[in-house]
């Protein structure tokens, strides 16, 4: 702890710490630009000057840069001196040279860092009336937009992407009065985590495409706190939507996950919920065999009808919240609900649930896993099923650098010394995969095999950490030195970290990891588990208790069920084709809850809109165990809303009680009936809470047009709607203060600050720190000790045959955002991989179509030699252009 | 194939033996490619970029930061001449007209016989018999409009 003095008040701060970070935390208004919390200080833009005194006798002072100094104890700094201001206002004015002036047309503005900078400094008046220098901008693909015109040479797009995510097409061009920020030629961003330049750059140069194409200022949006729902992280985003359409999706600060970065999939994946293809009106089959929509009446009274009229089954979806599923389980009874997870994905992610419920104590946050110093990544390859961890690991391999800067007295913040002293050292992240992946350029060491050979390799660094581990035998002495390394590793690290997945179906993996941790954890509490899992809420399906889609399958073809209920899933992506296709046949009635035409959507008999994440309200649980609520951003026209809406309509229709009109009613019936989500009311306030009387705004103080918002449909304003389902409103009316709960953060906003990664500063504990009114969420994963060690499972060693290595793609293997249109133009072609002896085997070569089965299954794809596979394994492409429900113990022949 | 020849590779392979870090080989693989070429055009760089194990874009950021790697292609000798403050102070704006005037081109471009290219460049640490220029490989100093005549002659 130190005091330092700012402007004639003394603050205690944190000495380790960088004037500027500490002059924000205290809630001064000090201009910046290159400075950002996660990429520290260089000192570049000389924007953030300040008075520094030497003592108290000191009148004169000098300017020095606040981002370069160190808050040590009893030094004294004015911000508010003429001559500091002075240089400030000068150093806006200078960047501004070049600029175009042209925020009228520029899609930053009203969210622009530059703005908020110019007007704080209080450069209000151009000057400069020469040439100024252009640029061609380049086609960056379809997630970012480029105009280098209003580029200011902060460096913070390359400081981001170059030295934080680890991207290699990006770099400053040119030099001294010609820089340019781009790639060599153009293209997309190779980079999984490039949509977040938009949100880094404090100007117009990257901009959103995908709001580009149906543009609206920051201003004019209607938010709403949500969570992503492309994978199990539960990163926390902000939708902006208008008239009832989803516009974009934006970061929003959570302090323990995502904090300032979304990947690409969750910030240009929301795309599905805008496809013309999308139900929108309840649909019934028609005599000649077409789904024609129906009124919402007919439909109610005629799912009613085939619930009635045939012994039904419900499956539930990962994909979909608690309250869609529970609501549907209500419908149709416990015994007569599934929970939509492939008979695989559900073991494993059973096996999942029972880890994190071992080691309660010593599960990682997104955030805990970046200072994690040494990582065993445990079968998944991450940047494609959970990709936001994929830039955590990164920046855990990075800590080192940290760890030499301290030993170097060098400060934390100093951001190119850190850099320097860090050079090529990494913390050891070992990587046991089925193939190469992603992160192989900070993998201390890499092991590839199949998921049998991962859980051996695991099994057998656990009995190296603890004798009281069953040590796998039979297992080769390559792979035995391998677990050697690794546990002396893990056992020589302060905070060890154990990564596990579901991605490969495989729960043997899993339990594989508990007794690592196990091992780990007798001799260090510190140690940290982080699963992952395929979906948004595969942990929240995993604690309902219920049976894999495999039953509601089994019944079918056994004829005790002739009618199903799907909510929100393709049971194509859960079982081999042929299987369900025979199952759909043999039905009496398929009933459809979804916002997706799906194949299954297409074969439906009823379809009833669903609402997806932007029409509903709903909890998910993280992979962490934390449960989440997201809350309706627009009300859409017409008859779209929620499952647990049209689960209750049906129920009534089907004279059954419904105890709940809205969320709060709704939550505390699942926690009545389902005590395992006890908890899940507390992720959220109430639908009635009310700050000063008030609810929480959607819409920004500024909202334009609302008179007129509709006019050429009706010129009377309409009212704006009521949300009966959380304390939210659908206006900009409410309560803006500094107490507004973190959940019900909608967009942030600041005087002075309208740039989101900037604005968010005012409701953090400290800048880059946790939220002030706490990061939202609560996890709800009791703990349970299950004792010993996992017995070691049986190994089948059927030496001849092919094995399966499911392959995921962050662009093509989760189902809806691989339906926005922008996700999808980044998908070309996905392939199934051999290594060479493999393909010499199947008698092609690199680029040949090749015919095989899986599980039945007929595939067709061309092969690209990967060598890194093991022998005899066959890579699967997961997803639209491959096939989906394959898991590492899928049939094969080829 | 790549669009280098094995000679190239072979002296961009030895430069990067001599790292720690193959990848700082980087702007010795620029010159390379320059030294057998005048110039290093986007084929070569990104043919240079793959013995190197870097991408083109960050190839792309290394030759455009030293103005001694070319982008374009340059006549047979390459006039640089130094605009920095001594140089400016000492007759600079005299002997550029002339040089410009005389050989019928302006920065950045190439007489028609191929025979000089004309750029600018920052100070070449001749501060002291400034006007200095470069051509090629030499320096020159105290120019006058006569003198540079004289000097230029001898570049065929
Ligand atoms: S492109 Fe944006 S982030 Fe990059 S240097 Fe220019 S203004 Fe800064
Ligand atoms: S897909 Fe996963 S990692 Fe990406 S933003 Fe969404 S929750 Fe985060
Ligand atoms: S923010 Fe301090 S110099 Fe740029
Ligand atoms: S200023 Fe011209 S050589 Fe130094």
């Amino acid at each position: 702890m130190a005091k330092i003095t700012i402007d004639g008040r003394q603050y205690d701060v944190d000495e380790t710490d960088n004037v500027l970070k500490v002059a924000l935390s205290k809630g001064f208004d000090l201009p910046y630009f290159c400075w950002h919390p996660e990429l520290h200080s260089v000192g570049a833009c000389r924007q953030c000057a300040v008075k520094q005194y030497k003592n108290g006798d000191d009148t004169q002072g000098q300017i020095a840069m606040a981002c370069m100094t160190p808050a040590s104890d009893g030094s004294l700094f004015s911000i508010s001196d003429n001559e500091a201001a002075e240089m400030r206002a000068q150093v806006v004015e200078w960047l501004m040279i070049n600029h175009p002036h042209d925020c009228a047309v520029c899609e930053e503005g009203g969210e622009c860092h530059l703005q908020d900078m110019t007007l704080m400094t209080g450069h209000t008046r151009r000057r400069y009336i020469g040439p100024k220098r252009t640029h061609r901008n380049q086609n960056l693909g379809p997630f970012i937009s480029h105009e280098m015109n209003r580029c200011i040479a902060c460096y913070r797009c390359v400081r981001y992407y170059r030295d934080y995510a680890d991207g290699n097409d990006l770099r400053a061009l040119g030099s001294h009065m010609n820089v340019y920020f781009g790639r060599d030629t153009d293209g997309p961003f190779e980079n999984e985590f490039s949509g977040n330049l938009v949100e880094v750059c404090p100007t117009g140069v990257f901009t959103d495409k995908t709001l580009g194409a149906h543009y609206i200022r920051k201003w004019d949006l209607q938010n709403a706190p949500s969570i992503c729902t492309h994978c199990s992280l539960g990163c926390n985003t902000s939708p902006g939507s208008r008239r009832g359409e989803l516009r974009r999706i934006q970061n929003r600060y959570h302090g323990e996950i995502n904090h300032y970065f979304l990947c690409d999939r969750g910030r240009f994946g929301a795309g599905f919920t805008t496809r013309d293809d999308r139900p929108r009106q309840p649909l019934s089959r028609s005599a000649n065999n077409v789904l024609e929509p129906v009124a919402k009446d007919d439909a109610i009274a005629a799912v009613r009808q085939a619930i009635a009229s045939g012994r039904a089954i419900g499956i539930g979806s990962p994909r979909a919240s608690i309250e869609d599923n529970y609501a549907l389980r209500h419908l149709l009874g416990a015994e007569h609900f599934v929970n939509g997870l492939s008979a695989a994905e559900s073991r494993a992610s059973h096996a999942v649930r029972d880890l994190l419920a071992d080691n309660a104590n010593h599960i990682a946050t997104l955030r805990e896993v970046e200072s994690c110093d040494a990582v065993f990544v445990i079968g998944e390859d991450v940047t494609q099923t959970a990709p936001r961890l994929a830039l955590s690991l990164r920046q855990s391999a990075k800590t080192k650098h940290f760890e030499l800067a301290r030993a170097a007295n060098i400060p934390k913040w100093h951001a190119r010394a850190v850099h320097e002293a860090g050079q090529h050292h990494y913390n050891p992240i070992f990587e046991a995969t089925p193939a190469a992946t992603r992160l192989q350029d900070i993998t201390a060491e890499s092991t590839h095999g199949d998921a049998q050979t991962i859980a051996q390799l695991a099994f057998a660094v656990a009995s190296r950490l603890d004798s009281q581990a069953p040590a796998p035998s039979n297992v080769d002495d390559e792979l035995l030195k391998r677990a050697e390394i690794i546990a002396e590793t893990l056992r020589n690290a302060t905070k060890p970290l154990i990564v596990v997945g579901t991605g490969l179906g495989d729960s043997d993996v899993v339990t594989a990891a508990g007794n690592v941790m196990k091992a780990l954890t007798t001799a260090n509490d510190a140690a940290q588990i982080f699963p992952t899992l395929l979906e948004a809420n595969s942990l929240g399906m995993s604690l309902f208790d219920a049976p894999s889609i495999d039953h509601a399958l089994t019944q079918v073809e056994s004829g005790d069920v002739d009618t199903l209920v799907v909510n929100q899933n393709d049971i194509f992506e859960r079982a081999p084709t042929h299987r369900v296709d025979a199952v759909l046949k043999n039905l009496k009635n398929l009933v459809v809850l979804d916002h997706s035409l799906t194949e299954t959507t297409a074969r439906a008999d009823h379809v009833l809109p669903a609402g997806s994440f932007a029409e509903a309200d709903g909890t998910l649980i993280n992979n962490e165990g934390r449960a989440q609520r997201f809350f309706q951003v627009f009300i859409s026209e017409g008859p779209i809303q929620e499952t647990w809406r049209w689960c209750a309509d049906l129920a009534r229709a089907l004279g059954r009680p419904v105890r709940w009109n809205g969320m709060d009613d709704l939550i505390t019936a699942i926690v009545d009936e389902l005590p395992q989500f006890a908890g899940i009311q507390d992720a959220a306030p109430s639908q009635s809470f009310r700050k000063a009387g008030m609810r929480f705004p959607r819409g920004t103080h500024r909202q334009a047009a609302r008179t007129a918002l509709y006019a050429e449909i009706d010129v009377r304003e309409r009212r704006p709607e009521v949300d009966a389902d959380s304390a939210l409103s659908f206006s900009m009316e409410g309560y803006h203060g500094s107490e507004l709960p973190s959940e019900l953060l909608a967009y942030a906003y600041a005087p002075g600050w309208e740039s989101n990664q900037q604005a968010i500063t005012r409701f953090q504990d400290e800048v880059g720190g946790h939220l002030k009114m706490g990061d939202p969420g609560v996890r709800i994963m009791t703990s349970k000790d299950n004792g010993g060690y996992t017995k070691l499972p049986q190994t089948n060693s059927d030496g001849g045959g092919w094995r399966v290595a499911p392959r995921y793609h962050i662009f093509d293997s989760e189902s809806q955002s691989a339906r926005a249109p922008a996700i999808a133009e980044r998908v070309n072609g996905r392939q199934i991989t051999v290594n060479r002896a493999s393909a010499d085997k199947l008698g092609v070569a690199d680029g040949d179509s090749l015919s095989i089965t899986i599980d039945g299954d007929a595939l067709s794809l061309p092969v690209a030699i990967d060598d890194s596979l093991g022998d005899q394994v066959i890579g699967i492409p997961i997803g639209s252009q491959g096939v989906s429900g394959v898991h590492a113990a899928s049939q094969v022949e080829a | 194939m790549s669009v280098l020849s094995d000679a190239e590779i072979e002296e961009i392979r030895h430069e990067m033996a001599l790292y720690e870090d193959p990848q700082a080989a980087t702007i010795e693989a620029l010159n390379v490619v320059q030294n057998h070429r005048g110039w290093v055009s986007d084929e070569s760089l990104e043919a240079a970029a793959e013995v190197v194990g870097v991408t083109p874009t960050q190839m792309e950021a290394v030759a455009t930061f030293y103005n001694l790697i070319f982008r374009k292609p340059v006549g047979r000798n390459v006039i640089m001449i130094c605009d920095s403050i001594s140089c400016y102070l000492t007759g600079y704006e005299s002997v550029r007209d002339h040089l410009k005037t005389s050989l019928g081109i302006d920065f950045g471009q190439t007489t028609s016989d191929n025979r000089f290219t004309l750029l600018p460049i920052c100070c070449l640490g001749n501060c002291g018999n400034g006007p200095a220029m470069r051509v090629g490989n030499d320096y020159h100093g105290n120019l006058t409009p006569e003198t540079i005549d004289t000097i230029l002659a001898d570049y065929v």
